[in-house]
Order: structure tokens, then sequence, then C-alpha cells
């Protein structure tokens, strides 16, 4: 690529959303969401199906009008400004390439409604076919390339106005998972190449913690956290946080009336938290598989710690390690990894303790316990999204 | 593959259905070569002194012009207005919009003749009978559903996204309609415009009621024709209508069978 055709831009724009509210006539799809994205940031939109990213999506691309609610780009008010005036890129999760052109013809498209001259328009194509890692594909049809390069070529698309913001809702739901995660890494390259502000749609936490400097966790309409992958990992704000990011372990119990609002009622034991909420309130406490450990049940257990007595239901291999599974009494799973140099003894069917230093323990309320007993049996990351995002 | 009585059987009834819908048509081409002054079948002798007549009587060649007029003016304004209607239709939410589809295909399903006097009356008042802005006027409405049907089936293999993804790229809506979806949908509209052609072509029942001596259309001319003097010329004349439309047909029904090939 020559120094003259890069793609290397100054900033990305900042974009605000004000208590944005999208209301369709049976349903709130979008409900009061604030979100400040900073200029080049990369965000990412993470949240189950039906939450409300894409329609948050669209309403800044200007598809789709917020029923209340502010939008500001760049410091200006994008409310009743049409799309084709936003300065705004998108990438959609089928491509949407025109088929009657050839591939230099639909990254020319943008520049021909910005009225680029000719043969500038055709040094930025290959430039941005460049970036994507396309060049001398130009005169082919969109049809004769795979799916993968016809989402680059999408990409190329988005990027060769060098607009302010990118957009992209599942741009890799469509690829199967060895190219999602090579375009998965073209796509953070490109973020850093061309310096614009990121908003990526995607419903796979693997891929948002790849790529983003922030994520925005969405359910039922509204945003649960916002924060870095490690933020949301290690200090989740909701249970719904907590067990739709990474591998959790949830013991859900009823905040003891007697202690200071930090000892957690589980069953016929106590568990101590960091935390503190209202006595008498369900609450739960999430620990992180690597911090939990499975010990011997006859072996003594480590001031500081918490101790319920569990058995191992499950014990899989990982290479790296190993991972247990540990059912409690009433049937709640816990999940456990071990490092494969510092592996317990304990054996599939064994009767455990499972310990946990207090501080790793996060305590958050529990809604689902308001009305409900605890809850037992196997609980996925995936089964506990799905049955939020109703 | 099942062979058998059956199948037989079944291909035998299949050529006599259409054979019984096309054998009106296919005497009419025999007869324009006749070399006798009456339309008698079948004819005894051959010749191509119909056809002559046909074409060095002024009377005759008026009126083809004028249906060549007519037919050409109906097929642009139908087109246009068809056009927009199916993409407004598919586009819009309302109801009220859904509903006007139907009213739109109207033309076609009311009887003919109904429309007929319904347009006589109106043209009379504001003095459009037997001009060429009634015919093309009267003919538009009749076209129109050939046009709407076609495209609106063309728009609904058409993804939206498209659509979208041309205006996040900065194109206006007219620009994006302009660059993505009207070539996208090009092989409906051609096929509308076609079928648009046809229909005012062969138009008889409202061509008879809005005619003058002064524009008469090559339908019009043949009624009259054949009222008054059964000269053979008429099948020349019928045989040349004949010819051109399935020409046209044809050609509709290949640009949408393309279409459906490429997808
Ligand atoms: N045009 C519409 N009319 C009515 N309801 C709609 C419309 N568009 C979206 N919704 C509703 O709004 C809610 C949010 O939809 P949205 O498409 O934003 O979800 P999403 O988070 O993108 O989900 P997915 O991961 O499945 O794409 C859903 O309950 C959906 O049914
Ligand atoms: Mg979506």
């Amino acid at each position: 690529m020559s120094a003259e055709t890069s793609l290397i831009k100054a900033r990305g724009a900042r974009i605000e959303l004000a208590q944005v509210r999208k209301e369709y006539a049976d349903s709130v799809a979008v409900d009061d969401v604030s979100l400040v994205i900073e200029p080049g940031e990369f965000m990412t939109l993470l949240g189950p199906s039906g939450s409300g990213k894409t329609t948050t999506l669209n309403i800044i691309a200007g598809f789709t009008a917020a029923t209340s609610g502010t939008l500001t780009v760049g410091g200006k008010q994008m409310q009743d400004l049409p799309p084709h005036r936003r300065d705004i890129g998108m990438v959609f999760q089928h491509y949407a390439l025109f088929p009657h052109m050839t591939v230099a013809e639909n990254v020319a498209f943008p520049l021909k409604q910005r009225k680029v001259p000719k043969a500038r328009r055709a040094e930025m194509v290959e430039a941005a076919l460049e970036t994507v890692r396309l060049g001398g594909y130009g005169h082919r049809r969109p049809r004769e390339l795979s799916g993968g390069q016809q989402q680059r070529v999408a990409l190329a698309r988005a990027v060769v106005y060098e607009p302010s913001v990118l957009l992209m809702d599942e741009p890799l739901g469509a690829l199967d998972k060895k190219l999602r995660e090579s375009l998965q890494l073209e796509i953070k390259r490109v973020h850093q190449e061309v310096g614009s502000t990121f908003v990526f749609v995607t419903h796979d936490q693997e891929e948002a913690l790849v790529l983003s400097d922030r994520i925005a966790v969405f359910n039922d309409g509204g945003i649960q956290q916002v924060g870095t992958a490690s933020e949301l990992y290690e200090k989740p704000r909701s249970l719904f946080v907590a067990e739709f990011l990474g591998e959790s372990s949830t013991v859900r119990g009823r905040v003891e009336p007697d202690g200071d609002g930090s000892c957690l009622r589980v069953g016929d034991r106590t568990v101590r938290v960091a935390g503190r909420l209202p006595e008498g309130s369900a609450a739960a406490v999430v620990v992180r598989p690597e911090h939990l450990r499975a010990q011997p049940a006859a072996e003594p257990v480590a001031p500081g710690a918490n101790a319920l007595p569990a058995r191992v239901t499950q014990e899989i291999y990982l290479g790296s390690g190993r991972k247990l599974e540990l059912a409690l009494p009433d049937g709640t799973v816990l999940l456990a990894r071990e490092q494969a140099d510092r592996l317990s003894g304990v054996r599939h069917g064994d009767e455990v303790t499972v310990v946990w230093d207090v501080e790793r323990g996060v305590l958050l309320d529990d809604p689902s316990g308001t009305t409900h007993p605890p809850v037992s049996g196997d609980r996925t990351p995936v089964a506990a999204a799905e049955k939020s995002g109703r | 593959m099942r062979t058998g009585p059956a199948r037989i059987a079944l291909w035998a009834f299949s050529a006599l259905v259409g054979l019984w819908l096309i054998a009106p048509t296919l005497v009419v081409i025999p007869l324009s070569f006749t070399d006798k002054a009456s339309l008698v079948f079948p004819p005894s002798g051959w010749s191509t002194r119909w056809y002559a007549n046909f074409f060095s009587d002024p009377r005759w060649l008026d009126a083809l012009f004028s249906s060549l007029q007519v037919g050409a003016l109906v097929a642009v304004v139908a087109t246009v207005l068809g056009t927009a209607a199916a993409i407004a239709l598919t586009r819009s939410g309302s109801r009220w919009v859904k509903g006007s589809y139907g009213l739109l295909l109207a033309p076609m399903i009311v009887p003919t003749v109904v429309v007929a006097i319904g347009v006589y009356a109106l043209f009379l008042q504001y003095n459009l009978l037997g001009t060429l802005l009634g015919f093309v006027t009267a003919h538009t409405v009749l076209a129109l559903p050939f046009v709407i049907i076609p495209v609106t089936a063309s728009l609904r293999g058409f993804d939206r996204r498209l659509e979208d993804a041309a205006l996040i790229c900065g194109a206006t809506r007219w620009g994006a309609i302009r660059q993505v979806t009207l070539p996208q949908i090009a092989p409906g509209v051609v096929s509308g415009a076609l079928f648009a052609f046809v229909t005012s072509f062969d138009e008889v029942v409202v061509s008879l009621f809005i005619q003058s001596p002064y524009l008469q259309t090559l339908p019009v001319k043949m009624f009259a024709s054949v009222t008054r003097d059964t000269d053979p010329t008429i099948a020349a004349a019928a045989t040349l209508i004949i010819v051109f439309t399935t020409v046209l047909v044809l050609a509709a029904t290949f640009t949408t069978a393309r279409r459906n090939r490429v997808r």
C-alpha cells in the first residue's frame, strides 16, 4: 500500500446515546439505553437474541427512528439526519454486496456517491482492497467469492470512504469458526489502521473478549453493564453478566438476618462474602472456576475460606489441566478448573469439600430468588442467558 | 419415470386441450393467405394479396400506426407509474397503502365493458373521446396491473438490506433505488413494459367506446371492417397482431425465466 492512499485517519467520532428508547406496537425493543462510546474505541454490544442490539445499531445508523431519547455522533445531533448524511459505514451480517456490480464497483460505490474523481477512486479502491488482503480481486463478481472474501469486500466498502464510525451487525455470524477467528484478527487490525469508532454487535462472548476495548452487555432491551472484558469478568454487577460472560459457578442463598449483611445461608450452611446486601434478600455468590478448589472431604479447611460439601460428578481433561463438575446436596452444579501442575487428587465419584477464598466470591442480587427457591440442576451460561433473556 | 396407458392418455388429453385453446387463432393464419375475396375455410388457393392490400391501404396503415403509438406511450407511462406503485406498496407498512394493492389490480377483474362505460362518460364530459391522450390514459389504467404484478414479484425477491447498504454508503433514497433496486428488479420491469404494450395493442372494448373516425386503433378498425365488409385483409391484420404479440409475450416470459435462473 502506498503512503498517500493509506487509510490512516486521525480519529473516530464520539457517539452518545442518552435515554434512547424504541417501542413497537407490542413490545419495547430498546429500553432507556444510555451509552457513551469514545472516539476510536472498539465497542461491542453483546447480548442474547432479542436483547435489542440490532435495534440500537439501526438507531445509530438511522434506519430506525428512536421513540425517544437523543443520539449525537461527533457532537452533532443525529435525529433528523438521514442515513446517507451521517458519515457512518456499516457491515451487514449477510454482506449486502451489490450482486450486479464487480468487487471494485462495490467498493467504489460510496466514493461515487461522494463524487470522488474517477482516477482517485480507483486508487482508493485498490488501497481498500489491499487493506483487507483482496488486492487483484476487483474484477470479480461477489458471487464468485467465498463467504469470508465477500465479508472482507463488505469491510473494504465500509472503510474506503473513511467514515468516522463503523457499525457491524454480527458480521461473522454466517461464517465457520476457523474463518471467524482469522477475520476477527483482520477486523482488529483494520480498526487500528483506520482509527474510526467501531461498534460491533455479537452474541458470541468469546468474540467480544477478543475484539473489544469495552463491552456493553445487553439484556431485555437494556444495558446491564459496560466495561472492559476484565472488569466484566472480575466485577460483574449482576448475575446475568456474571453468567453470560465466561464460565462461572453460582451458589444461591439468602442473606442471614443476624449477620452484618455479608453472610449467606445456603441450605444448612453459611457462606461468607466480601460484599453486603440487605438482610433477608435472595442473593448469589459467583465464583470463577479457576478460584474454586475441590479437596478430599477429610482434609481441614484453611482459615478465611468458604467450604461446602459436594460430590465430583464429572472429570474433564483439557490438556492444560482439568475441569471438575461438583454437585452440591441440593443439586446445584459448580465448576472448578485445575492447572495441570496443581492437580488435586480427587476423582470422579469422590465426596469432596468445595473451597474458595472469601474475597474471590462476588455477591450479587438474585432476581430469580425472590419468587423461587434456589434453582437446582445444570446451569450452563447459555441456559442462564436464555432464561433471563425472556 | 413411469410410462403406460395412464401417461399416454394424459399426454393426449393435454394435447387436445392445447389444440382447443389455439385452434381459433391458428385458423386465421391460413385464412389470411387465401386467394378468394371471402373468409372461407379451408382456402382453395394461396396468395399474399391481402397483405399487399393491408400495406397499401392508408386506413389500415393509419390504424396500425395509431396502435403502435398508443402502445408505446402506454408501455412507458404504465411502467413508470406501475413500478413506482409497486415499490411504494412493498415498502409501506400502512394498512391503507397495502389495501390499495387490490384497488390497482381492479381493472383486471372488473368487466372491461363496465370500465368502458365509465371511461366513455368521463371522456365525453372532458372532450377526450378520439384523442391520443384519451387512448393512452384509458389503456394505462388497464395495463397497470400487468406492470405491478411482475414488478412486485421481483421486489419480493429483492433483499431490502441492499438498499440500506446503499443508503449508508451515502446514496440518497432515489440514488439507492436507481443504482441498486432498479438494476436488481429490471427483468420484472421489462416484462411489465412488454405486457403493458401488448395489453394496449390488442385492447378492443374500451377502444371501441372512445374511438372516433379520426383516431382508430388496429383492433377497432378490424372490428369495424368485419361488420361492414368481410374482406380477408382483416385476417392478414389479425395474423400480424398474432405474430407481434407472440414475440413480445415470449420475450417477456423469457426475461422472467432468465431472472429466475440467475438467482
Ligand atoms: N420491526 C419490528 N417490529 C416489532 N418488533 C421488533 C421489530 N424489530 C425488532 N423487534 C423486537 O425488538 C426486540 C429486539 O430486537 P433486536 O433485533 O434488536 O434484537 P437483537 O439483540 O439484535 O437479537 P439477535 O441477536 O437475535 O439479532 C425483539 O424482541 C424483537 O422481536
Ligand atoms: Mg440482531
